[in-house]
């Protein structure tokens, strides 16, 4: 399964929706059936490249039993950082299985990397890195949640909307020459998942999700993330970079909605 | 139902079971979920807390096979014309316990079944008074919120009670837009369909024969509140609540009834300290993960089921505040 493939059209997030109800419970799998579910997914995102197990290069943190099913917090660390290039990260048992590919560029410093992504059933939650010689490892969290993709938002379509495309970005430290500095990005946007029931029309809201944010220092390129249904309504992303400049962050939906906004590094000399 | 489950609060299958027996040890000295073969539901008794009006006090657990799900406050109260449920149950055989014990007392139509919010321990009961054809009456918001989390509630309550006493999922015949007022001939009560607080869908009724507040889940008294709307929405609420003039309120967790000034006031205080404590948070780029173990603890020997609830309000305030 391709990041490409999750374009669904209304019809087939529908059936999803309706298969995911039906599987709701998700709990009573057997860890052979969740280990041959991985095979499956990872054969179609990366087809027949070996994945080797690590217990340094990449790890996942959740928490074990999400607070909120449509709200859950992961973090991936990568000390290592200077050796990987990218990272993965798939929810084996959602819906839409490939959550999000972050492909990291010189201005990058992907030691740590928090997003906030919807589990949908008790599932295994993997980060495969990719090294920059093109070897892949995984690491696996087991999460308990269920429902989060197909939660409604608790409000209008048009209220969930409201001011999509926003964007703030909050730095922690100040920035120091070869110094990284944290950022955390916020993006209002619901990133409807195709299988939330409008609450006022009852029909499921059409999916429509962020599908790519490219972040730039300067002329440098700290990351582009392919995004997916998976993650969280109004995306929370906080990640490390070696300023160089200005940060500008660029932002496109899968029905062609596209922003962009600057912003500018607190600097030690001011 | 569990903590982690997308807007399920109410439905925790795996509750300390000593802390079941030490609650009800508590009252009369035995512990009446080991009663072979009765829900729970059907110890608890109905107090008769104004004229006419009946409530059943819902212990402070979660939904289990010994309780039925009988965890929220029911009653009914009786008018002229008729019977009003002012809250359904948490299951089928909750709302045929409280079904029995109306036609203990009177033979009058049972022509209203109010459901005050869209969570299961208090929707239910309602499939229980099908028979008797009433006018089921919510929020205008809780078709719509049944027709997305229904089926969901009702797989997760047959997984821990069975099929046969989770029930099915009643719809509102009448959705409430502002206010209402149904007449039962010698007493009218007035409702009021709030804005998004302890969810999108809460109602409140005031009866005029008692001069009692019936606020559904807006209020919960010694049972954490849990937050399933707005944070912001419920404070303002609050003091909207204040302002209905009514002295005794029957909450929809705690006490059959109590004073309203003073139940106000705890609950405007654990929200108070959620809301500023989680701005702190997000100010000082605590995150949310964090943010779930360090906000509002405070508050924990005050309230029953503070660990299963605190850090998912902590996870909802967060999202609603990061934005302001």
């Amino acid at each position: 399964m391709t990041l490409a493939t999750k374009l669904a059209p209304l019809a087939v997030s529908v059936a999803l929706a309706a298969s995911g109800v039906a599987h709701a419970a998700g709990s009573s799998d057997s860890d052979a059936e969740r280990e041959a579910r991985w095979r499956d997914v990872a054969a179609s995102i990366f087809k027949d490249r070996t994945i080797q197990p690590t217990e340094t290069l990449v790890k996942v943190e959740a928490p074990k039993r999400a607070e909120d099913a449509a709200l859950v917090p992961i973090t991936l660390t990568m000390p290592e950082k200077d050796r990987v290039q990218a990272v993965h990260l798939v929810i084996d048992d959602n819906p839409s299985p490939y959550a999000a590919h972050f492909r990291f560029g010189p201005a990058a410093d992907p030691s740590e990397l928090r997003l906030r992504v919807r589990v949908n059933n008790y599932t295994n939650i993997h980060a495969v890195a990719e090294t920059k010689d093109g070897a892949l490892y995984e690491a696996t969290k087991f999460v308990k949640a269920s429902g989060g993709c197909s939660a409604p938002m608790g409000m209008s379509d048009e209220e969930a909307m409201k001011g999509m495309g926003e964007m703030r970005m909050k730095f922690a430290g100040e920035a120091q020459a070869g110094k990284p500095v944290e950022a955390t990005l916020m993006i209002r946007h619901p990133n409807f998942s195709g299988m939330q029931m409008n609450q006022v029309t009852r029909d499921y809201t059409p999916a429509r999700y962020i599908n790519t944010v490219t972040v730039d220092t300067g002329n440098r390129n700290v990351f582009v993330m392919d995004g997916d249904i998976s993650i969280a309504s109004n995306p929370v992303i906080n990640f490390a970079f070696l300023p160089a400049g200005p940060v500008k962050v660029t932002a496109t939906d899968n029905q062609g909605g596209r922003w962009e906004h600057s912003f500018t590094v607190p600097s030690a000399s001011n | 139902m569990r903590a982690g489950d997308a807007a399920a609060p109410g439905l925790e299958a795996r509750a300390a079971l000593s802390r079941r027996r030490a609650l009800l040890t508590a009252f009369g000295g035995f512990c009446l979920c080991c009663l072979p073969g009765r829900p729970r539901a059907e110890a608890l008794a109905l107090e008769e807390v104004g004229p006419g009006v009946f409530v059943r006090r819902g212990p402070n657990a979660e939904a289990s096979p010994d309780n039925a799900d009988a965890i929220a406050n029911t009653g009914f109260i009786v008018g002229r014309d008729g019977v009003l449920v002012t809250e359904s149950g948490g299951s089928l055989a909750d709302g045929q316990w409280l079904r029995s014990e109306i036609r203990k007392r009177t033979d009058k139509p049972i022509r209203h079944v109010v459901m005050s919010h869209v969570h299961p321990d208090h929707c239910f009961g309602a499939a229980a008074f099908a028979e008797d054809g009433p006018t089921f009456i919510g929020h205008h918001a809780l078709g719509a919120a049944l027709e997305a989390r229904g089926e969901y509630y009702r797989k997760r309550l047959a997984d821990v009670l069975g099929a046969d006493k989770a029930g099915s999922v009643v719809y509102p015949t009448l959705g409430v837009t502002e206010g209402a007022v149904i007449d039962l001939g010698d007493r009218t009560l007035r409702f009021t369909a709030h804005p998004s607080a302890h969810t999108p869908t809460d109602l409140s009724m005031i009866d005029s024969g008692s001069g009692l507040l019936f606020t559904g889940d807006l209020l919960s008294v010694g049972r954490i509140p849990s937050l399933d709307g707005s944070l912001n929405g419920w404070l303002k609420e609050i003091d909207r609540l204040k302002g209905f003039g009514a002295a005794r309120a029957v909450p929809g967790h705690g006490p059959v009834s109590v004073d309203l000034a003073p139940a106000l006031a705890d609950l405007a205080r654990y929200l108070g300290t959620l809301r500023d404590e989680t701005r702190r948070a997000i100010a000082a780029d605590v995150p949310i993960e964090k943010a779930v173990g360090t906000v509002a603890q405070s508050e924990r020997a005050k309230w029953d089921l503070f660990d299963d609830y605190n850090a998912r309000n902590v996870t909802v305030a967060y999202k609603e505040l990061e934005w302001e």
